[in-house]
């Protein structure tokens, strides 16, 4: 990492990235319930553990930076302010979600928000980044394109093509590799060759680092630095964030394989907590403010989950909706679509 | 602008609508293999890279599933990527990214960012390039909700249906035939559109009906040629695009004729000819005089030695057969 450290966020900021991680926490929670209640369905991928990865990225960008991610995106949609009733709609399958009830957990979108979408093909969406990093220097923009994706996406071959095109045509990209460890339940030390994700993308003259996952100020400094290189000097750049999920890869798993002392190891530097003893340290925030903050969070939890209980079914009528931007017509002189 | 039909080659007329294209909105960029400073495996891509610059005729590195997908990422953003793929067997290191991501990304996401990408990519067999290069996958892209086939046969719907592909908002996959590469033909100026999900007969014919698209309309017509010889009309239908399938034109026709022979390079399994002449039976079952005749490639990997290719592809011959099994005919010797 070079130049100088970014500023730490003024107090107003600081009480935000933590009621951020909070909402994100409490979420995920409720909605493990719902889908132990048997109203969620398919695979539920929580990120408990992982919000300080999360809210410490999306706090370092500009909210119209594209962002995309994995299956595990739950956080990162939180985090980009999408309503929290949309969300937990979507999880629902309901007509009111975030994508009508198409996508579920896992494909979680929200395109005025600049949030391009959870994709479920382990490393598949890092070339769709690639895409959203040309075209903004193609339309002659400063945006930059952040793609989060596992330790395991990092050893499917098409990132390193992404690495390598990055590299050469030096695109407004940053590769966040967020490495909690397991892919499913193979440890990184049965799956890679070395242990470390970060040198493989800086084999491809690429600027890259490892930070504390778990501290998201670290990781808002390593983020900042990161979608500056990309920024203001068109050089990508990637950040691998060492971190942890508490929970199984999904609802499904029984998390039977890592030992409980590992888990409470890193239970132990929990990213709330840690962070809420900064906040207090520092006389951010006082503890009923903290009381206060995670009430109202609650509340915020309790409403959408109701909103999604309460919402309508998709109709059946809709199946076959949006299959294709533009049906089938006899005009093809001109599109339909109304582009940015 | 001119309206004014000459005649050029299938190749030529694709490298027009690209230049057309790309002259007409400056969202359109080309990316591939070796599409700029070499013009193109084929040559499809000439005088391109001169006239756009290298931000718009991109050369990349081998990584088909790498620039697919960067296309897609580019037309999530709005712009609207042309990717060339040199040859359809590369397209399935990309398939993930077809698959799993152009075709689903509008539905999935409950119909909020359109794709409006063109994935062009020659096929078809012969050449003697064997089992690897040497094979029709059409059907591969027909079977995927979502995207959108189009299956040129001459340098008029080459240009027409590139064109219109390039202007349409979501996935177009082109499949060119390498076969068809140096074919003649006259071909419309730069208002040259043709819609998709429209069929077109080639050759009108009372006797049956031969539906076939891409290289095999040419081995279709040839046929019929050698059909008429005997007495016998063929009609020879060209779907032009699957995904639309225009099997209103089809079944009109089977219904004249009430035999109908689908010719397909692919292979015979689960392929183009099966689903069409499924639709076919559903649409025309009892205007039927005789079960509907499919001709396929062979089973079989694409064999390298001249006489071996040769059987397994679709031969005029095997068309005329096929058609005459329908009409309860010996082929004359």
């Amino acid at each position: 990492m070079s130049g100088s450290p970014p500023p730490v966020p003024p107090p107003e900021e600081m009480r935000e990235i933590f009621r951020a991680m909070t909402l994100i926490r409490r979420f995920e929670e409720r909605a493990a319930e719902e889908y132990m209640a048997g109203r969620v369905g398919g695979f539920l991928h929580l990120a408990i553990g992982e919000e300080a990865a999360i809210v410490g990225t999306v706090s370092a960008l500009r909210p119209d930076d594209p962002l995309t991610s994995t299956y595990r995106e739950h956080g990162q949609a939180l985090a980009r302010g999408t309503d929290p009733r949309a969300i937990m709609a979507e999880l629902l399958g309901r007509a009111t979600g975030i994508c009508g009830g198409r996508g579920g957990s896992m494909h979680l979108m929200d395109i005025e928000r600049s949030f391009y979408g959870g994709y479920g093909i382990v490393g598949g969406s890092v070339p769709l980044a690639l895409g959203l990093a040309w075209a903004a220097r193609y339309s002659g923009t400063d945006r930059v394109s952040v793609t989060m994706f596992g330790e395991g996406a990092a050893g499917q071959g098409v990132v390193s093509e992404c690495f390598n095109m990055a590299g050469l045509w030096d695109l407004p990209i940053v590769f966040l590799i967020l490495n909690n460890q397991y892919s499913m339940g193979t440890p990184v030390e049965r799956a890679a060759a070395v242990e470390d994700f970060y040198p493989r993308a800086a084999a491809y003259d690429i600027e890259s680092w490892k930070v504390d996952g778990m501290d998201v100020l670290a990781v808002r400094a390593a983020l900042s630095e990161a979608a500056r290189l990309a920024r203001d000097e068109r050089r990508p750049a990637c950040v691998e964030l060492l971190a942890y999920r508490y929970k199984g890869h999904s609802m499904s798993d029984p998390d039977t394989v890592r030992a409980a002392e590992e888990k409470e190891r890193w239970k132990a530097r929990d990213p709330l907590v840690t962070f809420e003893r900064v906040l207090l340290g520092e006389g951010i925030i006082d503890a009923d403010a903290i009381a206060a903050m995670q009430a109202e969070v609650d509340e915020v939890v309790d409403d959408a989950t109701t909103f999604a209980r309460e919402s309508p079914e998709v109709p059946v009528s809709e199946l076959a909706d949006d299959v294709y931007a533009q049906p089938w017509n006899d005009d093809p002189r001109g599109s339909a679509l109304m582009r940015p | 602008m001119s309206t004014e039909a000459r005649d050029i080659t299938y190749r030529e007329a694709i490298n027009q609508a690209l230049r057309e294209e790309m002259q007409r909105d400056e969202s359109v960029f080309l990316m591939g293999e070796d599409i700029g400073h070499f013009e193109g495996a084929f040559k499809v891509t000439r005088g391109l890279l001169e006239e756009f610059g290298e931000q718009r005729v991109v050369d990349t590195p081998i990584t088909e599933a790498g620039f697919t997908g960067l296309g897609i990422g580019a037309a999530m953003a709005g712009l609207r990527p042309v990717i060339e793929i040199m040859t359809v067997n590369f397209a399935l290191v990309a398939m993930d990214q077809i698959v799993s991501n152009a075709s689903k990304v509008h539905y999935m996401f409950g119909g909020q960012v359109p794709v409006p990408m063109v994935i062009r990519m020659p096929g078809g067999a012969g050449h003697q390039l064997s089992a690897q290069h040497s094979h029709s996958l059409d059907a591969v892209f027909a079977q995927v909700p979502g995207l959108k086939v189009v299956v040129p046969a001459t340098p008029e719907d080459a240009k027409g249906l590139l064109k219109t592909a390039i202007r349409d908002d979501d996935p177009v996959i082109v499949l060119e035939s390498e076969g068809l590469y140096g074919k003649r033909g006259p071909v419309g100026g730069e208002d040259h559109l043709i819609p998709f999900g429209h069929a077109v007969v080639r050759r009108p014919g009372r006797d049956c009906t031969i539906i076939a698209h891409s290289r095999m309309v040419w081995v279709a017509l040839a046929a019929a040629e050698q059909l008429a010889a005997q007495g016998v009309e063929a009609e020879v239908i060209d779907p032009r695009t699957f995904r639309p399938l225009d099997l209103d034109t089809l079944a009109g026709s089977v219904r004249r004729t009430s035999r109908a022979v689908v010719v397909d390079e692919g292979w015979p399994e689960c392929g183009i000819a099966a689903g069409v002449a499924a639709h076919l039976y559903e649409a025309c079952f009892d205007w039927l005089d005789a079960p509907i005749g499919r001709v396929n490639s062979a089973d079989v990997p694409m064999p390298y030695a001249k006489n071996l290719e040769q059987a397994a592809i679709p031969q005029p011959d095997d068309v005329v057969a096929a058609v005459m099994a329908t009409l309860a005919r010996e082929v004359p010797r």
